[in-house]
């Protein structure tokens, strides 16, 4: 991709990890850590990656995402919000009630959201039931998700994974988000999932590990995506709570909302890093 | 008289399966590794490219199907009623029933007839399960026709159903030329005045010999065939508990949770009276051919009849 779209890509991330950071502080409650994990990889999917269209977001032959790591949704909502899904303020209102923006992702009342999830381990075989929806009607719309790494350790990603492989969905891409902790402890320390990308492979998938952060390797890891005649993993290393200095690697940010003074310290940063990316 | 037919409800399910699917493209047919025994194996022959066995991992084939259904397709996945809405119970309330998608689950071997499997796979609690689940509708046909019927209506409704199976051959009692599936209406299958008995499933048979057998002894006894358990015909019960003043349920499930606590739920709101609930008492099946276990829980004719004239003595 050229400087320009790069530049572009990481001045929308850095909008995104903003609206998590409202949407938690505001809801009091919420995952800032994974959400700023993932963000990179929320945005390059919106933005770069997927056929989509907002202002028909039921749109049939649309490509499909699943956040199977669901919790991980107030930058999803951002990135959606920042596409013309619904408007920005309603991150303000993140987990109220009576707000559209569930607390996980509820397919029925947010525009965008392809399937609602949460619960861990789910996700990931709905975005399979898609993937042979599309194979049954010969389309060629892709479907993606997001797991965790912690996720990982639900048994039933390993059955998805199977049956992935089994059913040679090659228009499955799952994305895991290895920032290596979880709400325990570190992923090591908690259950022991790793290693993540053999263990697809086994399941007849085709995988790579790279920095979830660099958008030119997960451009390079879709193309690879697209080319493989077998489903998909990519397996991006990040950092938990990345773009807030003392949320960085710090298992006590998974599930907590910043505080008045958190908060001011966070936008702060991330304001910065906006200047910095628009200079 | 209508010819009777004897035939498992399981087996009715996979032909309804199959005729719908001529004419709905849309039908995908999920299974377990149970196709042999759920009978989706009857649809599998006919349309392979519409079936897909998702292996022994149920919870999968659950979330399978919800992406089949989010992506327009119309699926029915099928198992054991015990894996499928035990081991599935958090896929199906959470990736189907709350984004309310149009999945239909079939749960076969349920009961304890299932028989000599004993009590891992005699399932006596999926009703409950399935009740409580926002939305969910809880089918539980009689007999041939009724599945074939109730099959036919339950993927034409749009919505997550829970369809429940039998495994024993049992013989029909309605007749096709009259017979009429109205969904979430009971069925009156013999007037009366003094008591009512309300069945669901295999048990109606059972119910409509005993209650037969006290017409001819010169009693006065009502019998409703519940097929949908939710939601559940209201008025007809509260018209029952009005006019004969007492219910006795029957059902092969556990007595918690199943269509006696159903029924008691709506009399106690609505009309008070005495309801008697004949299933299994909280506690496990074991092995032993069905027809026995049926008789020794009390759930064939004569153990429903000497119930019914304990009711009406009092």
């Amino acid at each position: 991709m050229t400087q320009e779209e790069r530049r572009n890509l990481e001045i929308l991330a850095c909008k995104a990890r903003i609206g998590a950071i409202i949407g938690t502080f505001n809801a009091k409650s919420g995952h800032p850590g994974g959400s700023l994990s993932a963000a990179d990889m929320f945005t390059y999917l919106y933005f770069k990656e997927m056929n989509v269209d907002p202002a028909n977001p039921c749109w049939e032959d649309r490509d499909r995402f699943v956040l199977s790591k669901g919790h991980c949704c107030p930058s999803l909502y951002a990135v959606l919000a920042l596409k013309g899904y619904f408007a920005w303020e309603e991150l303000s209102v993140l987990r109220h009630v009576g707000a559209m923006l569930q607390g996980h992702p509820d397919m029925k009342g947010t525009p965008g959201i392809d399937m609602s999830s949460g619960s861990l381990g789910q996700g990931i075989s709905a975005a399979c039931g898609m993937a042979l929806a599309a194979k049954l009607d010969k389309k060629d719309w892709r479907v993606y998700t997001v797991l965790g790494d912690g996720e990982c350790e639900e048994g039933e990603v390993w059955e998805a994974a199977m049956f992935a492989g089994h059913k040679g969905l090659d228009n499955l891409t799952v994305i895991v988000d290895c920032n290596g902790l979880q709400i325990d402890g570190t992923t090591e320390e908690v259950g022991g999932v790793e290693p993540i990308d053999t263990k697809f492979e086994s399941f007849g998938f085709d995988t790579v590990i790279i920095n979830g952060h660099d958008f030119d390797e997960i451009e390079e890891a879709m193309a690879k995506a697209k080319a493989s005649d077998k489903p998909f993993a990519i397996i991006m290393k990040t950092i938990k709570g990345k773009g807030v200095s003392y949320m960085e690697n710090q298992v006590g940010w998974h599930g907590k909302a910043p505080n008045a003074e958190e908060y001011k310290i966070a936008i702060d940063e991330l304001e910065q890093q906006l200047k910095e990316l628009e200079a | 008289m209508a010819e009777i037919i004897t035939k498992a409800t399981r087996v009715s399910f996979g032909e309804a399966l199959c005729e719908a699917a001529a004419t709905n493209p849309d039908i995908i047919v999920l299974d377990a590794d149970l196709a042999a025994a759920t009978n989706t194996s009857i649809f599998a022959k006919a349309y392979p490219e519409r079936f897909c066995d998702c292996g022994i991992a149920e919870g999968n084939m659950i979330g399978v199907a919800a992406g089949l259904a989010a992506s327009g397709k119309l699926p029915v996945a099928a198992s054991f009623a015990m894996f499928a809405t035990g081991r599935a119970f958090e896929q199906i309330r959470n990736s189907v029933a709350y984004p309310n998608l149009n999945v239909k689950i079939a749960g076969s071997h349920a009961g304890i007839s299932t028989g000599e499997d004993g009590a891992t796979h005699q399932c006596l609690e999926d009703i409950g399960i399935m009740r409580t689940i926002p939305g969910m509708v809880v089918l539980n046909p009689a007999d041939h026709w009724e599945m074939k019927a109730a099959t036919k209506a339950a993927l034409e409704y749009d919505g997550p159903v829970y369809i429940r199976l039998g495994r024993l051959a049992v013989d029909s009692f309605n007749d096709p030329d009259t017979y009429k599936f109205e969904w979430g209406k009971g069925i009156t299958l013999e007037e009366g005045s003094d008591i009512t008995v309300i069945a669901t499933g295999l048990c109606v048979l059972e119910s409509l010999k005993a209650v037969r057998e006290l017409k001819a002894e010169g009693k006065s006894v009502r019998l409703i065939n519940i097929h949908t358990i939710k939601p559940i015909d209201r008025e007809l019960i509260i018209k029952a508990a009005k006019e004969t003043g007492r219910i006795i349920t029957v059902e092969e499930h556990n007595v918690i949770g199943g269509l006696g606590d159903a029924v008691c739920e709506v009399t106690s709101a609505e009309c008070p009276v005495p309801v008697r609930r004949i299933g299994v008492y909280d506690r496990f099946g074991y092995s032993g051919p069905a027809k026995e276990l049926l008789e020794i829980f009390g759930l064939t004719a004569p153990g429903i009849k000497k119930v019914i004239e304990e009711e009406l003595a009092k």
